[in-house]
Order: structure tokens, then sequence, then C-alpha cells
């Protein structure tokens, strides 16, 4: 009722290959944004911008950029945190060494970096494909995270090893270091999600997403009917890895402050695929979905005891979260294979629908 | 020139010079070559008979080493220890079986991968929340004596322990082997291993063998864990290490016994060799953590399907 694709009349080729064909989905989306721009930095506590909504946003980067090599791709990675890292430790490296430049560019130089890296690490899925790949990935994983500890060249040789990120602005307000404000480095950090978020939408539905889909579907006849198996999927792993790196990248400079490997160790790659899988696999609002819901689970099952007065002892509440998380992702996979997105799709039939059953 | 001596020429010397010394890398590398082959081994047997990639065997292992030196910190004689925690490795086994697999069956790899990922997580809360996540000492009177053996060109140090976990991997795979062949079960194993449909067919029924596949897997997780255990302590870091199995699981293949012993053995000499001779001296050390899985990655080039795997036919 509220709610449809009917009567919603394009009179243009540009009305009709617009992303968000139907007005009501376009202006939720909008609204959506607007809201994030304008009324979270308003309205928010600083708690919830500083350790909620930051590392959600981030992480949400993180499993764009693994969605579009495994949902869209189909090419399985346990990588994710070392080009994370990559992205960390070479936006570290440029923002010291090149110091006029802009920290915004900074970022996305650090992503074209672990690209780079990416399409090293990617050159196997030519041969192999599947589980066999996912081992191969756990090779960047684990030679990567030693490089980055051994070789003092990517810390500038600093003494602990774990250098904190430099102070650095845009448009006079600090984004990054010590000093930076929580909102201004949200709507730093929302400036890339909102852009990497509308890529990635756009290149899901054109030429790339298409053949990537095609070559997840079946690779051998993918071949067949003329999509080139090298540049595909080198490409998804390129843009993975770049969404990865600036994710990295961000992590460390807006969220944690320090670059340290123990961020990017295999626990995370684990848990942005955990948000992958649980968002929803080949989709973009599955990816935000997934890195809220992985994020805020273990938050709620700390806290979720005190609301009913209960206090339970640190170390057991750890391993309860464990066997919790474990079992949620068992029932989730049962229950919904496909992921939240399925379930926001299931409700906007319903929604189609409603108030009327048929 | 420094540098290429040092890579190229220099090793090699040294291994000449000191050949006691690389006898004694080249043993300790092959007994925790063993320990790799002991957790691939259940990766494989699982990979074989229902395709599933089980990344939980490196918590089974976890799992059933604790609950072992559980059952035996509260006093019970370790023989009985072991065949309680048999015990549980088959429930567990059954479980699994009945509550994640069943429900899943008919969806992609990927989904069930994931699932064993969740099955990890969760023995992992479970088995710490019971028996805490302490590292515990394992004593079940494997000998640990520091053994001199004099060779021509010097005198070479050897563990017991070491030797003692070579020959009981040397039992275990031996008991399968025979298992795997001489026995009703067994054969109704490779049957389903070999083709599922065909297995049905003829009258095997499936839901039993992916137990009992399961059950044995996880005795087998015992045994590794056992043998990793007295080496070094029961603890969280042994689902890790486990996590070497892969690369040894690429070298050997996915469904080849004897790839996993043979990918083992060469992971485990390979990343000793690889590490006193070049990590220490030129690579500041610690390449044993990625040594394996670059080893793996630049394999996969060459033999996508390892050393012993099936060849990969693919048909559109």
């Amino acid at each position: 009722m509220l709610y449809r694709e009917a009567g919603q009349f394009k009179t243009s080729y540009s009305a009709d290959q617009a992303m968000l064909t139907i007005p009501l989905d376009r202006w939720f989306v909008f609204g959506l944004a607007a809201f994030a721009i304008v009324g979270v930095p308003l309205l928010a506590s600083e708690y919830l911008i500083a350790s909620i909504l930051i590392p959600v946003l981030i992480l949400s980067i993180a499993a764009l950029g693994l969605n579009i090599l495994t949902g869209y791709c189909g090419q399985l990675s346990l990588g994710t945190g070392a080009f994370m890292a990559a992205g960390a430790y070479l936006a570290y490296k440029i923002a010291t060494n090149i110091t006029w430049m802009p920290i915004w560019l900074v970022i996305p130089l650090a992503g074209l970096c672990a690209a780079a890296i990416g399409i090293a690490f990617g050159l196997p899925s030519l041969r192999i494909k599947g589980f066999y790949l996912a081992v191969a990935t756990l090779a960047a994983q684990f030679f990567l995270l030693w490089l980055f500890v051994k070789v003092p060249w990517f810390v500038n040789y600093s003494i602990s090893g774990v250098p904190t990120a430099p102070p650095r602005s845009v448009l006079g307000f600090d984004v990054t270091g010590a000093t930076a404000t929580n909102e201004a480095k949200y709507l730093f950090v929302l400036a890339f999600v909102i852009a990497l978020a509308w890529i990635a939408r756009n290149m899901a539905r054109s030429r790339i997403g298409r053949s990537w889909m095609a070559i997840r579907d079946m690779d051998i006849a993918a071949e067949l009917i003329g999509i080139r198996p090298l540049p595909t999927k080198l490409s998804a792993f390129a843009i993975s890895s770049f969404y990865c790196g600036v994710a990295g990248a961000l992590w460390a400079m807006c969220y944690i402050n320090t670059v340290e490997p123990t961020a990017f160790d295999i626990n995370r790659s684990f848990q942005v695929l955990f948000m992958v899988i649980v968002g929803g696999l080949g989709s973009v609002l599955g990816s935000f979905l997934g890195a809220a819901f992985i994020f805020l689970l273990p938050i709620f099952l700390n806290s979720a005891p005190g609301w009913f007065g209960y206090s339970v002892a640190g170390d057991i509440i750890t391993h309860i979260e464990f066997m919790l998380f474990g079992a949620l992702i068992i029932f989730f996979l049962i229950v919904e294979p496909h992921g939240l997105a399925r379930l926001w799709q299931i409700a906007k039939e319903k929604l189609r629908l409603w108030p009327f059953p048929y | 020139m420094e540098t290429l001596y040092l890579i190229f020429i220099d090793p090699f010397v040294q291994m000449v010079v000191e050949p006691a010394f690389l006898v004694e890398v080249l043993i300790g590398g092959l007994m925790s070559g063993v320990m790799y082959s002991l957790v691939a081994l259940g990766f494989v047997l699982i990979f074989k008979a229902s395709g599933i990639f089980n990344f939980a065997q490196g918590i089974f292992v976890l799992f059933a080493a604790l609950n072992f030196v559980g059952l035996m910190d509260l006093g019970v004689h370790p023989i009985l220890a072991f065949l309680i925690t048999v015990g549980i490795m088959t429930v567990l086994a059954f479980a699994v079986d009945r509550l994640v697999l069943r429900p899943l069956v008919n969806q992609d790899p990927i989904i069930l991968f994931m699932a064993t990922i969740g099955i990890a997580f969760f023995l992992e809360g479970f088995g710490e929340s019971i028996w805490g996540g302490d590292v515990r000492p394992v004593r079940v009177g494997i000998p640990d004596a520091a053994l001199f053996w004099e060779a021509g060109f010097g005198e070479i140090l050897v563990q017991s322990s070491d030797l003692f976990a070579g020959v009981i991997a040397a039992f275990l795979v031996t008991v399968l082997a025979l298992f795997f062949h001489f026995t009703p079960v067994g054969r109704a194993l490779r049957a389903v291993a070999d083709d599922h449909q065909a297995a049905l067919s003829v009258g095997i029924p499936l839901n039993n063998i992916w137990v009992i596949v399961w059950a044995v897997a996880g005795f087998v997780a015992l045994v590794a864990g056992i043998m990793w255990g007295a080496k070094l302590g029961v603890q969280f870091a042994l689902s890790t290490i486990a996590l070497k199995a892969l690369p040894v699981l690429i070298l050997g293949g996915f469904t080849s016994i004897p790839g996993a012993i043979i990918g083992g053995l060469i992971v485990g000499a390979g990343e000793k060799l690889f590490e006193n001779y070049w990590g220490v001296p030129l690579l500041e050390g610690a390449t044993e953590e990625w040594f394996a899985y670059i080893v793996a990655m630049i394999f996969l080039f060459f033999r996508p399907q390892g050393l012993f795997g099936e060849k990969i036919i693919e048909r559109v």
C-alpha cells in the first residue's frame, strides 16, 4: 500500500537507469544520509559516536570490500585483516613522509597500495578456487603482518613499533590524531562510507559487476561467453583490497589512533567474513547490516546481564560470548542463509501488500 | 654479492660443515611435521567423506585435549580419561551431525564452511567455560629426556618425547589404514568418499557414515591434542598452530591420507630448515609463522590439486 513499484512511470532513459528507481526508496536513502550527516553529530552522545558509529562505519567499508570479492566474484578470502593492515601502515608512512599531502588524498592512496598488494596475492586465484584459494589468502594474512612487524621502515624506525596517528586536518578541522573531535572524525569517515558505498552499488550493476557475478556463478561458462577470467578476478581482488586498505587506514587513523599489528590479525579477517555472511553475500546493504550486527552483538552480550541485575565474572562472560556467537552464526545459517539483507527484502515484500493480505 | 652469498652459498656450506646440527634441525622439523600431519589427517577424513571443509578441526584438537587433561586433573586414570574423551568426541560428532549438518543439507559448501567456523567458536567458548583458560601440562608418562646419539660426524641431541610422538603417529596411521582397508565400516567410508550416490544405491546409510567419520576425526584430534599438549601444554594457542594443517593439506591434496602425512613432514622440516639457515641470519627470525603458507601458495601455481590429490576435472 505505502510501498509499491506499480504506477511509478519513467519517461526518460536516465530515470530508467537511476540507481534507486522507486521514489520511496530514494527518499529513504537520501533521508538516512541527511540524518547521518546532520542529525547524528547534533543528537548522538560522544560514546555512541566514538565507540560504536565510527568502528561500525569503518568495518562496513571492509565488509563492502570483502563482499565485492566473496559475494560478487565468489573468491573466498581469509586475508582481509592483512589488506587492512597494508592500508593502515602505508597510510601512516605516506602521511608522515609526504607531509604536504592532504589526508583525504593519503587514505585513498594507501588504498591503492593495498590494491597493488591484493593483486599480487590474487594471482593464485587464476589457477585455483574455493578452499584452496582461502588457504592461499592466509599466506597474505601471515606474511604481510610479519613483514609490517619486522621491517621498521614502515613505522619510521619508531622504537615501540606502535606509532600514534599523526594529526591532520581537513577544511580546518582536525580529523586524525589526539586533538580531533569525535564529530569531525565521524564526518570524515562518513564521507568515505557514502562515496565508497555509492561506487560499490554502481559497480555491482554495471559491466564489471556483471562479469564478476558471471565468474562467481560458473567460471568456465563465463569464459565461454567471452568474459576474460584474468582481468575479472584480478579487478575484484584489486578493488576489494582497495576498500579493505581504506578501511584499515581509517581504523588506524580515526578509531584507535595507533598503527598496531594486533588490530589486523586473523580474528579481524574472520570478523569481517562473518559480517559478510550474516549480512548477506552479494549485497551492499547487507555489508552494513552485517557490520552493525556483528560489532554490536558482543557489546550487547556484555552488557545484557547488567540490565537484569546479574553480575558475572569477566572471563566467563568472554567464554559465553564465544559460545553464543558460534551458536548464533549456525542458527543464522540454518534459518536464513542469505543473510539480513534477505530479511529486509522479505519485509519490503510484506510492506507492499500491507495492510491488505492479498 | 654479500647478500647473494648469504642466500645461496653460506647456508649450504654450514650444512656440510656441521652435519650434526643439520640432522638435529631436520629431526625437530619432522617431529613438528608429524603433529601437523595428525591435524591434517582429521581434515582429510571429513573432507573425503562429506566434502565439508571442517575448519573446527583445530578446535577439536584443543577441545579433546582440554577434556582429557581436565578429567585427569580430577583424578581419573589416564586410560579411563582417554576412553571417556573418545566418548565425548563421539557424542560431539553426533550432535554436530544432527544440529548443524542435517539442517544445512544441500547448501553451498561455503555455507557449511561458515557453519564449521561457528562450531569452532562454540566449542572454544564451551571448552574454556568448563575447564578454564589456563595452560595445563599433560602428564601421561610420556618420557621426556634428552638422548644423545653418537653418529659418525658428531653428537646429536634428540628429545625422547619427540621420538615417542613419532612412534605414536606412525602407529595411528597404520591403524587407520588397516581400519579403512579391512573393516566393513572402513570400506563403506571409502565408498562414500568415492561417490555419494553410488554408495547410497548399494545400501550404505549415509547418515551413520557421517557420524562415524566425524567421530573418527574426533579420535584423531584427541591423539593429536595429547601429543601437542605433552609438548607445549594444553592451551588456546594450539588451535592457531593447528591452522598450519591447512598449507599441509594444500601440499598433500585435500583428498589424500598419505598426502596429509607427507605434506606435514615436508612443511615441518622445510620451515625449521628455512628458519635456522635463512630466517634467523637474514630475516630476523619468526619466519615459521608464514613459511608454510607461502610455500603452499607458490606450490599451487604448479599443481593446484596438491601432490597426491585427484586431478580436478571441470565440466560446464
